[in-house]
């Protein structure tokens, strides 16, 4: 398994999960995520060549239901819960164009 | 009193619906300020629902097995219309569209629910302390925790809220809680309960199921709850099970694996209950066979990198696009960040981060590739051990409850508390827990018996037959 986790492993990781981590958080989950893969290197020891990774427990393939009609979710009662909504549609601040 | 007697008696006109719901909201009234087992009781909602069970049976209708029956909920659970929180700041308020398929599900058998319980946010914890809204406590112990994630649920039947809850179990979520505040608790075998409307945390593992004071409680409303959903894709294609009919079968002849090779931890008390449960089952007429799982140990090290991993992806929902909380921001991604950093609590942000980087290029292989490996590696060793017996019997919890705070310092302690109850959600298998007497503070022990997919039929047989052992020496409820 990989070295100890660093600050900038810390600080790329809640970039990618979009997370704006306080200096506090970074420092805290910088320590107990290395505390943790200390603790996971036990699989480590474990002879899993030929082993089939398992993704799902009860596999079932080509779930389809019938191609007919049905209801759906009322889209005024789904745009009502959103924190804003305009001509029928989810409203968001600007998607590009403010970073340099 | 039961909710099985308690149907009986409002279906056959002796008792009216409402005045069974109000007995129970005066319950809570009473006790929930020490409790906080909810995080909204719906006692509005909950009187119309009994006085259409109450106006069905005037009509000469029958509203179905659960009638009138007050039922406690997961606050995980969607409710058209009412606020569904998942015990956390970015959900608050938010109001479902739709009724779950299990809510559904209840209602159409006649049931009342009461309200929403609180929980571990998005059900990660073993205590009930990672709620945004306050912990929950532990009816038989206010100093205690009743568990989690599903602690709201254990304590609302352990304080008889409601005879019956739901609840929903990605690695103990519902079984140790139920050890702990001394009810039964149930997680069926992956696919039996349909997910929709389950608010996902690692869709893989998730199950939702019974919590209920006795065996057959729990096997009524696992019924209800069971078969079939083309809303869920991972549904199994089958009919719910028939569970109550196996009750009184007994075990003779069965056989019951004792894990030889268990990972240590479990306290000296649960030990012991362990124990007189396999000699209780001894006397009923099974026999005791010895088995190894190996790979068992290393189920909480697989399950802290596939669970996290899962919820990494599916948490990414939670942006203040569609519902739930928005922090305003100049662009997309700053809303975005700013967003989660301030709706997500400790435990939740941990996750995350662990899931992101155990999936994230160059550790993937490392990390939750190899932990699937050891997920098939368990379900392997589970399979060689059903070759020789019906079902396995373990603790569930290492120990009785704990006090609040005891764990809340150091993160991996709480995961420990999930070491017996993991393994089977990796398999996909049924697990329930039953009460089983009583530990070194007095506080209740479950034992937790395990079965292979879609074997709920003998794991409801073995556990009523320890419910049956414990009638016998006054220490069953």
């Amino acid at each position: 398994m990989p070295d100890r986790l660093t600050p900038a492993d810390i600080t790329k990781v809640a970039r990618l999960a979009r997370l704006e981590l306080t200096p506090a958080e970074l420092d805290e989950y910088t320590r107990q995520l290395s505390g943790m893969l200390e603790h996971f290197a036990d699989i480590d020891s474990l002879d899993l060549g030929g082993v089939e990774p398992m993704t799902q427990p009860f596999p079932l393939v080509n779930v389809l239901r019938d191609d007919v009609e049905a209801d759906t979710l009322d889209r005024d009662e789904v745009l009502a819960a959103a924190p804003a909504a305009q001509d029928g549609r989810f409203r968001v601040p600007p998607v590009v164009g403010t970073e340099p | 009193m039961t909710a099985l007697e308690l149907a009986r008696q409002i279906r056959g006109g002796e008792r009216r619906a409402i005045d069974v719901l109000e007995e129970h909201l005066a319950r809570v009234a009473q006790h929930e300020a020490q409790i906080h087992a909810f995080n909204l009781v719906t006692a509005d909602e909950a009187r119309a629902a009994a006085h259409r069970v109450d106006e069905a049976i005037a009509r000469g209708v029958d509203p179905g097995p659960l009638a009138g029956v007050p039922l406690a909920l997961k606050d995980n659970l969607c409710t058209r219309g009412i606020p569904t929180t998942c015990s956390s700041r970015i959900l608050e308020g938010w109001r479902p569209p739709y009724d779950a398929t299990v809510v559904q599900r209840v209602l159409a058998a006649g049931a009342v629910p009461i309200g929403k319980t609180n929980l571990d946010e998005f059900a990660m914890g073993s205590s009930t302390e990672n709620s945004a809204f306050g912990p929950t406590r532990n009816p038989r112990d206010l100093s205690r925790v009743p568990g989690g994630s599903s602690g709201g649920s254990a304590a609302a039947v352990a304080a008889d809220f409601a005879p019956l809850s739901l609840g929903s179990d990605t690695g103990g979520s519902i079984r140790q809680p139920a050890a702990l505040c001394g009810v039964v608790g149930v997680k069926p075998t992956y696919g039996v309960v349909s997910r929709w409307g389950l608010v996902a945390f690692a869709s893989s593992l998730d199950q939702v199921g019974p919590f209920a004071a006795d065996v057959a409680d729990a096997a009524l409303l696992l019924e209800v709850i069971a078969g079939h959903d083309s809303h869920d894709s991972t549904s199994i294609p089958q009919p719910a099970p028939a569970l109550s009919a196996q009750l009184d079968r007994g075990v003779e002849g069965l056989r019951i694996g004792r894990i030889t090779d268990l990972p240590a931890g479990a306290a000296p008390d649960v030990v012991a209950r362990l124990d007189a449960a396999f000699a209780a089952l001894e006397a009923a007429g099974a026999r005791i066979v010895d088995v190894r799982v190996p790979a068992f140990t290393y189920g909480l090290t697989a399950y802290y990198l596939i669970a996290p991993a899962e919820a990494s992806s599916n948490l990414a929902r939670y942006d203040g696009v569609r519902y739930g909380l928005r922090v305003p921001a100049a662009d997309t991604n700053a809303m975005y960040a700013a967003t989660r950093e301030a709706g997500f609590g400790a435990e939740v942000k941990r996750r995350i981060m662990l899931g992101t980087y155990a999936l994230s290029a160059g550790y993937y292989d490392a990390y939750y590739g190899k932990a699937l490996k050891v997920r098939r590696r368990i379900a392997d060793d589970f399979a060689r051990a059903y070759e020789q017996v019906d079902a396995l019997l373990t603790p569930t919890s290492p120990t009785e409850a704990f006090p609040l705070g005891d764990k809340t310092a150091d993160p991996y302690t709480m995961y420990l508390c999930d070491t017996y109850t993991i393994p089977s959600n990796l398999a996909g298998h049924p697990a329930m827990s039953v009460p089983f007497g009583t530990g070194a503070a007095g506080l209740p022990v479950g034992v937790q018996v395990l079965a292979p997919t879609l074997g709920e039929p003998v794991m409801f047989r073995v556990a009523a037959a320890l419910e049956r052992s414990m009638a016998g020496v006054g220490g069953a409820r």
